[in-house]
């Protein structure tokens, strides 16, 4: 069984309990385990784990709620994925400490780029959480500066636009990788979009691995608190080692 | 260039859009200081939109109302009837010279997409408008303007349907297609450099309203009265009269159906510090930094922040921040009307009505911003006072 792989799901859908049973679930399979924590307005994202933001507020999922069911958690490697807002409403110490009390590995802020990191990165370095960093097939010149500073691991995304599903991937992403290489040997996971096994496979040739995300939620929405054996299927098909190596 | 103003403002913006604001603020850079295109663009502002707008002494309401001598800068007067035009222009006319193709923008009201689609019927260029769907069966009549003019107008249905929803929408199709496409935000909000480039556009309105007033008062006014939502005309309002200590600089949000109610889009009166769309600032939201659902008569006022050189100059007192409720608003847009014969927009309406209480605390002579005209509003507030008009 492989391990480079991380999956996603958004905490709080549709619950926080069910959020801990699909954590437990994934972890058998799963290299980095990534919670959303649902934000009003996730502009990264494509519709299906904008739906899951919606539903897990509906559902009246708070930062504080989160970090409860954390401190639950027996797998060690958790990556919160959230936006800027809520980490520095909450503020940015509280929320770096607490992640350090409930053993987050590290946290994704897809709105707060590099130039603008250092109020957050402050904290993060104080409490020993990594703030991974997101590269784009856009960030052109942007990539060795960018892979230069990155712990943790390197959320290489993989086309342009938000998250989803998508058939196609038209961008070769090797010479990205190439460049990375070239400065850094932090683990690079290709995200945004992969949602079957080829996908995956094809993906882990170029990379260390693969982040899969909307494929799961889609699963939480259509199934809701019984999805966990269709989670458990799913991730056993992506992780297929015939299909890996 | 600042990135900043105080502690607010910022390049908050996911990396996939990185490159594309940074190319951004390296053209502006670039042409703001170019003859040739400083020059192209007051030749479109004056020879297409209509500048300079006039500043109309209002002498009726200045009797009627007892105080200061009331004039209106009258943006509704400019094509596309409001000054969302001036930023339009300017921004198409960066985007044609960084060799940009596609024009894609929200809009709140209506107005900022009308605008948007008529630059780029003018440029040539391709055009499509983000709209809640609430905004679009609020608006109807500026939709089907927008598509007279060949752009195509998307029904956003995420969230709350408004304005707030509408950027989401632009900034993620932005991230789709970066290499042909600029994205033609339509106030003083957003990553930097659009507050400060949306800012210089729109100043216009303050650099001509202060030689205006020079002219006809020899006197710099005692007030600057302008309605609020993301900012823009209000900024535009003040920009040349913030060096004028004398001056009073007034915003007027929109307190919807009263700022101590959930209904309300009173950013300053009851927002708090926080990130969003690309930049820190005030917002309406709640203790975990959740933006809150909020709620305006007016569409154009209708969202949830503020630009943040405004929560900048509320923070240092140089501007001060009223609260306009809906009902106040609507009397404000009936007064108008009757008394000078100018049917404002249901914005601008939001600072006639602040001027109309408070033009009693004021001698010489306050300046109020129009911002639009109020043709695209007329339904909508016959329907309010109960009248069953549909366009």
């Amino acid at each position: 069984m492989s391990k480079k792989f991380i999956s996603f799901i958004t905490a709080g859908d549709p619950s926080m309990d069910k959020t801990k049973e699909f954590i437990e679930v994934l972890a058998e399979y799963s290299h980095v385990i990534e919670i959303g924590l649902p934000f009003s307005d996730p502009i990264a994202e494509g519709e299906v784990i904008e739906a899951a933001n919606v539903r897990a507020l509906q559902n009246r999922a708070t930062t504080d709620k989160m970090f409860f069911m954390l401190e639950t958690v027996t797998f060690d490697k958790i990556v919160i994925l959230t936006y800027a807002n809520p980490v520095f409403v909450y503020g940015y110490e509280k929320f770096f400490k607490r992640c350090q009390e409930c053993k987050v590995y590290g946290v994704i802020i897809p709105d707060l780029p590099f130039e603008e990191r250092g109020e957050a990165a402050v904290y993060a370095d104080k409490y020993s959480v990594h703030l991974i960093t997101l590269i784009a097939p856009t960030s052109a010149e942007r990539v060795k500066m960018l892979a230069k500073n990155a712990t943790g691991f390197i959320y290489l995304v993989s086309s342009m636009g938000v998250t989803g599903i998508r058939s196609e991937f038209d961008l070769d992403l090797t010479d990205i990788v190439k460049q990375i290489r070239e400065v850094t040997d932090v683990p690079i996971y290709i995200g945004f979009g992969i949602s079957t096994p080829e996908h995956a496979a094809r993906m882990r040739e170029i990379a260390d691995g693969v982040i899969v995300g909307s494929a799961f939620v889609k699963i939480i929405a259509q199934h809701g608190r019984k999805s966990a054996p269709h989670l458990r299927k799913l991730i056993k098909e992506l992780t297929d080692p015939h299909l890996i190596e | 260039m600042s990135v900043r103003f105080g502690e607010f403002g910022g390049q908050y913006m996911p990396e996939t859009l990185m490159n594309a604001v940074i190319e951004l603020e390296k053209a502006y850079n670039y042409y703001k200081n170019d003859k040739g295109f400083t020059d192209e663009l007051s030749g479109l502002l004056n020879n297409y939109a209509g500048r300079p707008s006039l500043l109309y002494s209002a002498e009726n309401m200045t009797k009627d109302l007892g105080g200061a001598k009331i004039y209106l800068k009258r943006e509704d007067l400019n094509h596309t009837g409001s000054h969302k035009i001036n930023n339009v222009l300017g921004q198409a006319l960066l985007a044609k010279k960084m060799g940009k193709t596609r024009l894609i923008a929200e809009t709140g009201a209506g107005q900022h997409g009308v605008a948007t689609a008529t630059a780029a019927a003018l440029f040539k260029m391709e055009c499509e408008v983000f709209m809640g769907k609430e905004d679009i069966e609020r608006q109807a009549l500026n939709v089907y303007r927008m598509r007279l003019m060949g752009a195509k107008v998307h029904s956003v249905t995420s969230g709350t349907q408004t304005l707030k929803d509408a950027v989401n929408e632009t900034m993620r199709e932005w991230s789709k297609r970066i290499h042909d496409t600029h994205y033609v935000l339509g106030t003083v909000m957003g990553p930097h450099p659009f507050p400060t480039m949306v800012r210089d556009f729109q100043s216009v309105i303050s650099r001509e309203a202060r030689a205006q007033i020079l002219e006809y008062e020899g006197a710099l006014p005692k007030a600057v009265i302008a309605c609020v939502g993301g900012g823009s005309n209000a900024i535009g309002a003040f920009y040349h009269f913030i060096p004028d200590e004398g001056v009073e600089l007034i915003g007027c949000e929109a307190a919807g159906l009263g700022a101590d109610t959930p209904q309300n889009a009173a950013t300053i009166t009851n927002g708090s510090p926080g990130i969003f769309h690309g930049m820190k600032s005030l917002f309406c939201q709640d203790e975990y930094g959740q933006i809150a659902p909020v709620y305006s008569i007016s569409a154009g006022l209708d969202y949830p922040g503020i630009g943040p050189e405004h929560a900048d100059l509320h923070q240092k007192g140089r501007a001060k921040y009223v609260a306009i409720t809906d009902t106040e608003a609507v009397e404000a847009f009936e007064y108008l009307s009757k008394m000078e014969g100018i049917i404002p927009a249901v914005e601008s309406a939001h600072a006639v009505a602040y001027a109309m209480k408070a033009i009693k605390d004021y001698e010489g002579s306050i300046i109020i911003t129009i911002s639009g005209r109020g043709d695209k509003d007329v339904a909508s507030i016959a329907r309010y006072k109960g009248e069953n008009l549909h366009e």
